[in-house]
């Protein structure tokens, strides 16, 4: 039987503040373990939360970028649970007014736009963390009460692939607002899914499974379709699914029973009466709005309309803000638009993808690839030297014209030299030049081969084109 | 006797060089060693006051002083005292050493006060009658066999007895005007939002506030004006208010005194009725005008209140679970642990609250009881926002009787939580309260309570020494066991 698969996720993003949402500890990562606490954040007896108003524009700017309404009514609730890792046992959150809520993000499948909504964004605290060693269980609070944004999506999401896609461009927007780091490798973005598969023609959605434990988009994605196989074959035998939630093994790829939902907390919400209420004005919301950076899609967009890039290239150059901001870069001072785009989009990444690095690796800027473009450009090397160098100034930082020089790569444009170096292929190579004369034009291939061997691939080929067909001419 | 004066008396004579500050702290330091084997006021006595003494010394020889420089001040034992323990009056804490102190501490500490100690009080300020102290029974001063009321009963008995100047106690249903009361000393518990609770161990977040206790209305102003103010560590505390509670010219011409009728029936000792109305004859006699009001709601307060204040203790007291202070009894996992741990650390008022306000908080019962408390409590301030249109400040008895005896409500909780049905509705709706002497009764201390409208303490506090003066009110320490 068929089954329709329905997803929606669950996403926590920590914000980069440098203080944390309610003291005024270092949110800085991998410090020494419990060197960023204070009575607050320990929770203390007697200790009292105090919002960091930084925490609060920022998760505003999140809610805009991802076109939600701003509550102007909010406020904090305590989520009531015991665990070593909460200090205070509960955690501060917020439970029936989000900051942030009713919104969509619009994702590509096959072409086509999927618009998917986005139920709440709210702002809570972050736990400390246990270690468990041989010896024992250790507890660090350096990340308890790190500001921690989470981000509810309806279930619009049809396949484990759109849930990758959705967790992508959620990655992107947040990264262009600069309210975080959003690496999952560093836990400063972390992804619960909800899953159900029903029979196709049905509406009736089934029971839901939530999967936990996912360390990457790729596993999110793997641990989704591990469950749509796992589910569809229990109904398939007629069985019932188990609400329940799952961990994924990721070493292995299957998911295993780690509670029921029966057995779920009751996790006594009431409103937090250490924080008063907020109000967040218009003034304030229109304010966030103005100083927000452009989005993924409208950079796209601009890069189609003012720079006449195919929407391919739009597409790659804006998922990245810093890949975005480098192009624009360098357009600026090499109005080229698609030659810069190919280079980029070719050249860069590739030595990018090659090394597993990130763009902020790389040890040029952008007035360094500038002087590259322009060194071809004007002839000065050849397409191919060009990206022979570019490959060394990649990996060494050293500019381009230093790399030329000790490479010799130079082109040669001096008319006489290549007059003299075409002749003296054609002197040496006579039987193949009578050959030419007599038809063979394929030959021609063979000469400019001859001439850049001869040069070391540094003659200007367009020169070395002209001047060949001059001396052939003049030879029959 | 230098520990039987007030604050304000002291203060002018250690400005004027005839006494020190160490002068005063031996004193006070030898009648606690004179009368705190029956008094039981305190748990833990600050090593480091002979020390502060000096400093307080230094303070006022270079012309640095303020009215709390050089001044014994004892803390309820549930304010954060760094290096100094800080138990709540729980097995839970016995231990704890805080390493920061409460706001309202360091100001203390700011204006030169000593920190003569740390006093007893109800396992984490739940209860009417320190009976529910993990380690000691507080006794009445004026006499023995009585409780001294609480949850502030040590801090109040402090006072009463000689055994420090000043102190502050914490009240979130009465539990600085209840022991007040019973034991014959000024306690005013102040708008809430007016004393900074950082530091101080949560009960009830919403309703608790620091306050102060003293020997007579002027003390009382000088004390919440060293503590009170605005603080970036609290959120609740409130910018923007003034610090003055000056009383000069202090007087009720033409003030409109309102005696609510729903605390004058039958509950009520007719002792202190008899002082109420003694008492506003008094005030009428000053130029005064009273009448009767309403508070229709306020016989909903109490119940209210049991489920607001268990429901935000069941989850500030959640914190208590052995890991990284407090008691720890080992558990076969952490869930054990924890387990283990509150069962032996709390006692068994603190128990029977934090399951009351678990159950009022669980799925499916919020909205029949959290719910309808908070809409309650919503009525209960209403009912003060009309009286206050028309009145000044409210008139009512602190208590309904005066202080009951050791043992005798220990076994029934409703009738204990009914000794503090007229202190609750002020808490309830975030105003300020004062509770002053208002003479004896077969030896044992009345009070009577004055309430205002919100940030109105300084009116309270005229009107108090007003009545101070018309009665020749003088402060007095019992009589006791000085060996
Ligand atoms: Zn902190």
């Amino acid at each position: 039987m068929g089954y329709k698969t329905t997803i929606g996720l669950e996403v926590h993003v920590e914000l980069k503040t440098e203080s944390k949402v309610f003291c005024g500890c270092s949110t800085a990562f991998g410090q020494e373990p419990n060197t960023q606490v204070c009575p607050v954040c320990l929770g203390l007896p007697g200790a009292l939360p105090v919002l960091n108003k930084k925490a609060l524009e920022y998760i505003i700017a999140v809610g805009l970028a991802l076109n939600c309404e701003i509550n102007e009514d909010t406020k904090f609730d305590r989520k009531n649970y015991h665990y070593p890792d909460l200090p205070k046992a509960y955690q501060i959150s917020q439970y029936d007014k989000p900051v942030a809520k009713n919104g969509y993000l619009d994702i590509e499948v096959d072409g086509k736009i999927r618009r998917i909504g986005i139920t709440r964004v709210h702002l809570e605290e972050d736990t400390g963390k246990a270690i468990h060693g041989e010896d024992g269980s250790y507890l660090d609070f350096n990340r308890s009460g790190v500001p921690l944004i989470e981000i509810v999506s309806e279930p619009d999401l049809e396949s484990p692939e759109e849930a990758r896609l959705y967790l992508n461009k959620l990655k992107n927007i947040i990264a262009y607002t600069g309210v975080s780091d959003v690496k999952m490798e560093e836990g400063s973005l972390r992804c619960d899914a909800n899953i159900s598969l029903r029979p196709e023609g049905t509406e009736e959605y089934g029971n839901v499974v939530e999967v936990k434990n996912m360390n990457s988009f790729r596993s999110v994605k793997k641990a989704l379709e591990y469950e749509e196989i796992r589910q569809a074959e229990l109904l398939d035998m007629g069985q019932e699914i188990v609400r329940e939630t799952r961990h994924w093994q990721e070493t292995e790829g299957y998911t295993f029973s780690s509670r029921s939902k029966e057995e779920a907390h009751d996790y006594r919400y009431f409103p937090e009466p250490d924080l008063v209420p907020m109000s967040i004005s218009k003034e304030q919301i229109e304010r966030i709005r103005e100083s927000m950076p452009e989005l993924p899609d409208q950079k796209k967009e601009r890069f189609v309309s003012s720079y006449g890039l195919p929407v391919y290239d739009a597409e790659v150059l804006t998922e990245s803000k810093e890949l975005a901001s480098l192009f624009e870069d360098i357009v600026a001072s090499f109005n080229q638009p698609k030659k810069v785009s190919n280079w980029l989009m070719g050249e860069v990444l590739r030595l990018l993808k090659d090394g597993g690095q990130e763009l902020a690796d790389m040890p040029l800027k952008s007035e360094d690839i500038v002087e590259l473009l322009k060194l071809v450009d004007n002839d000065t090397i050849s397409n191919s030297a060009g990206k022979v160098v570019f490959e060394e100034m990649f990996k060494t930082g050293k500019k381009a014209m230093v790399v030329i020089e000790e490479k010799g790569l130079k082109q040669i444009s001096d008319k006489e030299e290549l007059v003299a170096l075409v002749r003296d292929v054609l002197n040496k190579n006579e039987g193949q030049v009578n050959d030419y004369h007599n038809g063979k034009e394929k030959l021609f291939g063979f000469f400019v081969g001859q001439v850049m061997k001869i040069s070391k691939g540094k003659a200007n080929p367009g020169l070395v084109n002209e001047i060949l067909t001059e001396e052939l001419n003049r030879l029959k | 006797m230098i520990y039987a004066k007030t604050a304000h008396e002291l203060h002018q004579l250690l400005i004027k060089g005839e006494i020190s500050s160490k002068e005063v702290v031996s004193a006070v330091l030898e009648r606690i060693d004179g009368v705190e084997t029956d008094i039981n006021a305190y748990i833990t006595i600050n090593e480091e006051a002979l020390a502060q003494a000096e400093r307080a010394d230094r303070m006022i020889r270079d012309g640095k002083a303020t009215p709390l420089t050089g001044i014994p001040v004892a803390v309820k034992d549930n304010m954060s005292t760094k290096g100094i323990r800080t138990t709540c009056a729980s097995n839970m804490l016995k231990d704890y050493v805080p390493p920061y102190n409460a706001t309202a501490v360091e100001k203390l500490i700011e204006a030169g006060a000593i920190i003569i100690g740390k006093t007893n009080l109800d396992e984490f300020a739940m209860g009417s009658s320190c009976e529910n102290s993990a380690f000691k029974q507080t006794k009445n001063p004026w006499d023995l066999s009585k409780v001294p009321g609480g949850s502030s009963g040590g801090s109040a008995a402090a006072v009463a007895a000689g055994e420090a100047i000043m102190a502050l106690g914490s009240d979130t249903g009465g539990s600085i005007r209840q022991p007040a009361a019973f034991t014959g000393v000024v306690g005013l518990k102040p708008t809430y939002g007016r004393v900074s609770r950082y530091g101080l161990v949560a009960f009830a977040s919403s309703l608790d506030q620091i306050g102060p206790f003293a020997r007579d209305v002027e003390d009382a102003a000088n004390l919440l004006s060293v503590i009170s103010g605005h603080d970036p560590l609290d959120s609740t505390s409130i910018p923007g208010k003034e610090s003055d509670f000056s009383l000069d010219g202090a007087s009720v011409k033409g003030l409109r005194v309102g005696i609510p009728k729903e605390f004058m029936t039958e509950g009520l000792d007719p002792v202190i009725r008899d002082a109420i109305n003694r008492a506003a004859q008094l005030l009428e006699d000053e130029g005064a005008s009273v009448k009767e009001c309403s508070l229709p709601h306020s016989e909903y307060a109490l119940s209210a209140y049991y489920i607001i204040a268990p429901a935000e203790a069941s989850s500030n007291l959640a914190r208590f679970d052995g890991v990284r202070y407090g008691l720890r009894v080992s558990g076969d996992n952490h869930t054990d642990m924890f387990i283990r741990s509150r069962q032996e650390g709390f006692g068994p008022e603190v128990k029977r609250r934090i399951m009351l306000g678990t159950y009022a908080l669980s799925a499916g019962y919020y909205d029949a009881y959290y719910k309808k408390a908070l809409q309650v409590r919503n009525l209960i301030k209403q009912d003060f926002d009309h009286v206050f249109a028309d009145f000044d400040v409210i008139l009512s008895p602190t208590t309904p009787s005066v202080a009951f005896g050791l043992g005798e409500k220990v076994d029934d909780p409703l009738s204990m939580y009914l000794s503090d049905v007229y202190t609750i509705p002020v808490n309830m709706a975030g105003l300020p309260g004062l509770s002053l002497p208002f003479g004896f009764n077969n030896g044992l201390p009345i009070g009577v309570q004055l309430i205002g409208g919100l940030w109105q303490e300084r009116k309270l506090l005229q009107v108090g020494k007003v009545l101070e003066q018309a009665t020749g009110y003088v402060p007095v320490v019992p009589e006791r066991g000085d060996r």
